[in-house]
């Protein structure tokens, strides 16, 4: 497929009429969808290491990061439901175990966000070098 | 006229003039879907936080710690929580593989048009739900807040305000509402937190020591002293901890499957900036979620629960009190505010995915007959729903809707995200798992909410006179394991798609990566 063909003809190559259409290639975001789904051989690209590496930095991340705040997350209900004893011991005036547990929740979010985005800036660059790289599709 | 009523009508005046402004200087779909794409890190996370915190966090909460203590402080965590998953799983992919609604991720891979309509059935259930809820409270809220105004009118005005907004202005007017909403909401809770620290001479010793044993008599004549820090006002063994298990897996899984916060990730230019807002939004309503402990125990601690008629009204009455008629004017013109910010995001993401989902993709195969036609369709659609929220609002103001609001998280964690997340990392999913996880998660959803203690009672108040079948108030617990369970086995009693390993492909690659996401318009 052709993506320049909206040229008008040009009727006599000297006279002072600009031809519209352009000479490069369209821009991402005036890409249809289908000129945009051929734009990138995404096999190659998926069997590739690079990209098998940025998925493994993911993983190891996201995977003990999720698994770490939703255990975290559901010991404050499970503990205060069920040892409600335990929790309602004072540890600091009259601030108690279950008070402190709950606060230490908005730590726990604030500070997982900040690790995330601190490894997430290794993998923006990990993936700016596999979009560079990435071979063309098929397609035309 | 009350200098309520003032400071009011002053914000309607500012974000009609938004919403002029932003009807002047968009045009085209992306201009009115995500607003250009232009939104940046802080104003997305600001509008995001303006989005999710609705009228029943910024009352609720503070009334529910006012009157339970503890436990109402330990309900409000998982809103925050929540936006962990946002963050780690959703966000970014979503940014990077979707055009404008949750459902152009799972067509990359699945057969569009059931997915899309399922999906979009899904969308149009949870933000309706959700909206008669707010116009509800809207209407409740105003009774209170203004007296001598009518519920109908405080219905009718919050609706006819969220169809100009959506209508003309599309998401770029809606966004800065949602921004001015969130500023007005973080100051004056910063300002109320504020006073009620001065109050206690800006000592938490004596603050927390004032926690610790509030008294007061009830309407009994009794004197009755509490530490307001003790687990277990709210929530008793042992269903009170599955009740709030249930509530925490709505929270968790479902924050990531509403729409109307979904669609906010489009409107930013790519996938760190995505990551960027939802930052943001954590600083935010982590804040003000811890804000809120201070005013619920500061209204336990400085009006006792005596002296606070209704529970929703707390942070009012403390504003009242502690800084005069005209905070108490300011503090219910936030609330007014909040309402109005959240049901335009609703209104924007239901008319997004019925004419992006709905109309374009399934009844026109994805083409467009007349250049506009999807931007068109969607105002239309705004306009109707808007409309039909009023009149549902109306009919039902004598009914206590606060189980939509469970019922519209619930629906988001058990089908919208189970069918998110296993269409990113699963590459076995198809098209049967989309429709079987989405159609399992919205029925067990609406069937066990409909089973529950808030549909289901022998009190006069109940909507059907029976005693419960479920124990429950929140299906999450089932509905979520239902939702999946449906997803999986829709995919294993179902044939693999043929191009299952191109599709899946192209799908991780671009969430991955970024190649090829929609970027920032031009101009």
């Amino acid at each position: 497929m052709n993506r320049n063909n909206d040229r008008t003809p040009i009727v006599g190559a000297e006279t002072d009429v600009a031809p519209l259409g352009r000479d490069t290639p369209k821009p991402a975001h005036e890409l249809t969808h289908d000129e945009d789904r051929d734009s990138v051989d995404w096999a190659t690209v998926e069997r590739s290491p690079a990209f098998a590496e940025l998925l493994a930095a993911k993983r190891r991340f996201i995977v003990p990061a999720t698994l770490f705040f939703v255990v975290y997350y559901f010991a404050l209900p499970l503990a205060v439901g069920f040892l409600p004893e335990l929790m309602s011991r004072r540890v600091a005036g009259v601030l108690n175990l279950a008070y402190v547990f709950a606060l230490s929740q908005f730590v726990m979010a604030w500070t997982l966000a900040w690790l995330y985005v601190r490894a997430a800036a290794r993998w923006d660059r990990m993936a700016a070098a596999i979009a560079a790289a990435a071979p063309r599709g098929t397609g035309d | 006229m009350s200098s309520t009523l003032a400071m009011f009508l002053g914000f309607v005046a500012v974000t009609l003039a938004v919403t002029w402004w932003s009807a002047r200087r968009s045009s085209g779909a992306s201009a009115y879907f995500a607003a250009g794409r232009r939104i940046t890190g802080w104003q997305n996370g600001l509008a995001i936080a303006g989005d999710y915190m609705s009228a029943a966090s910024f009352l609720g909460i503070a009334g529910m710690i006012a009157f339970h203590g503890f436990d109402g402080f330990m309900y409000s965590v998982g809103w925050l929580v929540a936006y962990l998953t946002v963050l780690l799983i959703v966000a970014e992919p979503l940014r990077n593989s979707g055009k404008y609604t949750m459902a152009d991720v799972l067509a990359y891979r699945l057969s569009p048009r059931p997915v899309r309509a399922m999906a979009a059935l899904s969308t149009l259930t949870v933000s309706t739900f959700y909206m008669i809820a707010q116009m509800v409270g809207a209407g409740s809220l105003v009774k209170l807040l203004l007296p001598g105004t009518s519920y109908e009118v405080a219905v009718s005005v919050v609706g006819a305000l969220m169809i100009v907004y959506v209508v003309f202005g599309g998401m770029l007017a809606t966004t800065w509402v949602q921004i001015i909403k969130a500023v007005l909401l973080m100051s004056g809770t910063l300002f109320l937190s504020g006073l009620v620290l001065a109050h206690f001479d800006f000592s938490f010793a004596r603050f927390f020591a004032a926690i610790g044993s509030v008294t007061w008599t009830g309407a009994d004549g009794l004197t009755v002293t509490r530490d307001f820090l003790q687990p277990g006002a709210m929530y008793q063994p042992p269903w009170g901890a599955i009740e709030l298990l249930s509530l925490g897996l709505a929270l968790i899984f479902g924050t990531a499957g509403l729409p109307h916060i979904l669609v906010r990730f489009y409107t930013v230019p790519d996938a760190p900036t995505a990551r960027t807002s939802v930052v943001w939004a954590m600083a935010i309503i982590g804040l003000f979620y811890v804000m809120t402990t201070f005013l619920g125990f500061g209204a336990a601690t400085i009006l006792t629960p005596a002296n606070i008629a209704v529970e929703n009204m707390s942070a009012p009455l403390l504003a009242e009190h502690l800084g005069g008629e005209l905070f108490f004017a300011f503090i219910s013109a936030v609330a007014f505010a909040t309402i109005l910010a959240v049901v335009a995001g609703l209104t924007i993401s239901a008319s997004t995915s019925f004419a992006h989902d709905f109309y374009t993709n399934v009844i026109h195969h994805g083409r467009e007959r007349r250049e506009g036609e999807e931007v068109r369709v969607a105002r239309i659609t705004a306009l109707v729903v808007g409309a039909l929220a009023i009149v549902l609002a109306i009919r039902l103001q004598s009914i206590n809707v606060a189980f939509l609001v469970g019922l519209a998280f619930a629906v988001a964690a058990s089908a919208n995200l189970p069918v998110i997340v296993l269409s990113l990392f699963w590459r076995r999913f198809n098209t049967g798992g989309a429709v079987g996880g989405l159609a399992a998660g919205l029925a067990s959803s609406i069937v066990l909410i409909v089973l529950s203690p808030s549909v289901m009672g022998t009190t006069p108040a109940a909507l059907i006179q029976h005693a419960p079948l479920f124990p429950l108030k929140n299906p999450g617990i089932v509905s979520i394991p239902l939702g999946f369970l449906g997803a999986v086995l829709g995919t294993l009693l179902t044939r693999a798609q043929p191009d299952a390993d191109a599709a899946f492909a192209e799908l991780s690659v671009r969430a991955n990566t970024g190649i090829g996401a929609e970027r920032a318009s031009a101009h």
